[in-house]
């Protein structure tokens, strides 16, 4: 069923969900952006629908709900790890398709892969629910259509925003009650169609052909531009990488906490070990090695589609205006380039 | 809730032998069904977590060969007799004992990369009618970093053995790299037969290089891989070369799949 609804009464639905779910959105920080006189959009429990930026892209993803930046993963003294708790709250998320869709990449991760799962990225997806913000409109680097990315059938209510109304549709039977007495309307969430922005993929059909896309001269190029920041990976919504960081107490150094925090593999010691050594030692390296993770081995591993979901937000985040369409657009011209010289 | 596999658990340490002064083997007790050639996570509260390989396997007991190179080791050091080391596994693969079973095996080791294939050997050396042949091929450094001298002493009276050390000339040990010394194993001899080889990469690429040059071919060789791990099961990501784990597919890999996992 779909309904139009007021912002008031949206209102009050929050405020009547928030009773049992911690609600995230994407909302304004202002002048909180890179640069000054800017703003950063990005994900933070809302108190108002009114809050919901809605018509622009976050600059961060809606991932950290579920892979926090910083997670207490144990408490411990010198006898013993206890693992860290949460409350019950549920969890509900306003997001666009790719997010949802990049999210259940991250579940393939902590889920899946090593058959294990990782109890403290589950106990936190475990709760989440979504609510579905229809695109309406295309933003300049996004290119979920080239990545399969633009549909989703993984939501409970999904919301087209207006000025002063919302239409809303109730997937999930738990919400219907909230809306029973609105006005009951002919609404179907529209997915984005076309893009401005269109992405080839590279067919890298053996390891001779991996071979060559690493000595391809086309990473080099990444070694002037790329400053290692890993500002991408951090915007990313499905790049899960982490490490773990001990912290001791001021008040008793014996006691203290394990924490999981985000690692980027565009950082120059992500696979440094003790003594030194270490691999990809140059930004075209690290450069390669992520991009072939996004649209090359993660499908190779999990079978079913690439680890991007076309979402832009690491062009929009690199500083050094690297555009990451454009790199996998660079490297499938290669690729094919090679194709034509082994045929 | 599921089980949280990635929770350390106290082992009794039982005893601490000093190999080298900044190589020293810590036995724990453990009563776990483990493999040749796998590896924990050594995980200690304040300092954090690093792969360590299992150097030995006994009934109730495991020990690991611990280089002070980092803040996780350095702070291993400081532990005594008696003391719990915290540590959660085993984890990854092995090496596949029973295939190298009633054939001839050819074991070459380089520096701390005797370490996780010292099990297998003991195995061998006190199950030596279940193996054909073993020659060993094991390289340090200079005198100072020879590891497990006992053993090796020992395995001589089972093993064909080459011991060498990078430019020192001492008693008991030939000069050079192990890769000089790969063409004195008659593998024109064996009918089937099996080479492990580990050590620093750079060496085990050199090492399957000569190998291969003697006529081995790679379905053969096996190799055990060293990487930046945070998880060891599979989600932190710092192992991954291309679709592969190390964590999960490796530590131990068939050369047919290692001569591909390119960094």
């Amino acid at each position: 069923m779909s309904y139009a609804v007021s912002i008031e009464k949206m209102d009050k639905v929050l405020k009547e969900l928030k009773k049992k779910y911690r609600v995230y959105a994407p909302i304004r920080f202002e002048k909180r952006g890179r640069y000054s006189d800017t703003d950063l959009i990005r994900y933070a429990e809302i108190d108002s629908v009114k809050d919901v930026v809605y018509n622009e892209k976050s600059d961060f993803s809606p991932k950290e709900v579920i892979h926090p930046i910083t997670q207490t993963l144990f408490h411990f003294t010198e006898y013993e790890y206890r693992e860290s708790q949460i409350d019950d709250k549920e969890i509900l998320i306003f997001a666009h398709p790719c997010d949802i869709n990049g999210i259940k990449r991250l579940d393939t991760i902590f889920l899946e892969n090593g058959n294990n799962e990782d109890v403290y990225y589950k106990r936190l997806r475990d709760k989440v629910k979504f609510v579905l913000m229809e695109c309406q409109e295309d933003w300049d680097t996004c290119f979920c259509i080239s990545m399969g990315s633009n549909q989703t059938d993984d939501y409970s209510l999904a919301i087209k925003f207006g000025e002063d109304q919302l239409s809303v549709e109730v997937k999930d039977n738990e919400f219907e009650g909230f809306f029973a007495s609105e006005e009951e309307i002919d609404f179907t969430y529209k997915f984005v169609t076309a893009n401005q922005e269109e992405v080839n993929l590279p067919k890298i059909d053996d390891k001779e052909m991996l071979k060559k896309v690493y000595d391809l001269k086309m990473w080099e190029d990444y070694n002037a531009r790329c400053k290692d920041c890993g500002a991408c990976t951090s915007a990313c919504v499905t790049c899960s990488c982490f490490t773990t960081s001990d912290v001791i107490y001021s008040e008793n150094g014996r006691v203290g906490e394990r924490r999981r925090v985000w690692a980027s593999c565009q950082h120059e010691d992500f696979t440094e070990m003790a003594g030194g050594h270490s691999f990809r030692n140059t930004p075209a390296d690290r450069m390669r090695f992520r991009t072939l993770h996004k649209v090359y081995d993660y499908k190779e591993r999990f079978g079913e589609e690439h680890m991007c979901v076309g979402c832009g937000r690491c062009t929009d985040r690199c500083n050094q205006l690297i555009s990451f369409s454009k790199t996998i657009n660079k490297l499938t011209e290669e690729v094919n380039r090679l194709q034509k010289e082994v045929n | 809730m599921s089980e949280n596999i990635s929770l350390p658990k106290p082992y009794k340490i039982t005893d601490i032998i000093k190999e080298t002064e900044i190589e020293y083997t810590f036995r724990v007790e453990a009563d776990l069904e483990v493999e040749h050639g796998q590896f924990f996570q050594i995980s200690l509260p304040k300092v954090g977590e690093a792969p360590i390989s299992i150097s030995g396997i006994g009934d109730n007991w495991l020990e690991f060969t611990i280089r002070k190179v980092g803040k996780v080791t350095n702070e291993v050091f400081e532990l005594e007799v008696g003391e719990n080391l915290f540590m959660r596994g085993p984890y990854g693969s092995s090496f596949p004992i029973n295939e190298y079973k009633d054939k001839d095996l050819v074991v070459i080791a380089g520096g701390t990369g005797v370490s996780p294939v010292r099990s297998t050997l003991k195995y061998f050396y006190e199950n030596s009618d279940s193996i054909k042949s073993l020659y060993l091929i094991a390289g340090f450094k200079d005198e100072d970093s020879i590891l497990f001298e006992e053993d090796l002493e020992k395995f001589k009276s089972e093993f064909n053995t080459i011991y060498t050390l990078d430019k020192e000339k001492i008693d008991g040990f030939e000069v050079g790299f192990v890769t000089d010394h790969i063409a004195k194993v008659p593998f024109d001899s064996f009918e089937n037969y099996n080479v492990i080889i580990v050590g620093p990469p750079v060496m085990m690429d050199a090492a399957a290089k000569e190998v291969l040059k003697n006529g081995v071919v790679e379905e053969k060789i096996w190799v055990s891989f060293e990487r930046k791990m945070s998880c060891a099961i599979g989600k932190c990501g710092h192992c991954k070369i291309d679709e592969t784990y190390v964590c999960l597919e490796g530590p131990v890999f068939n050369y047919t799949k290692a001569k591909d996992l390119l960094d």
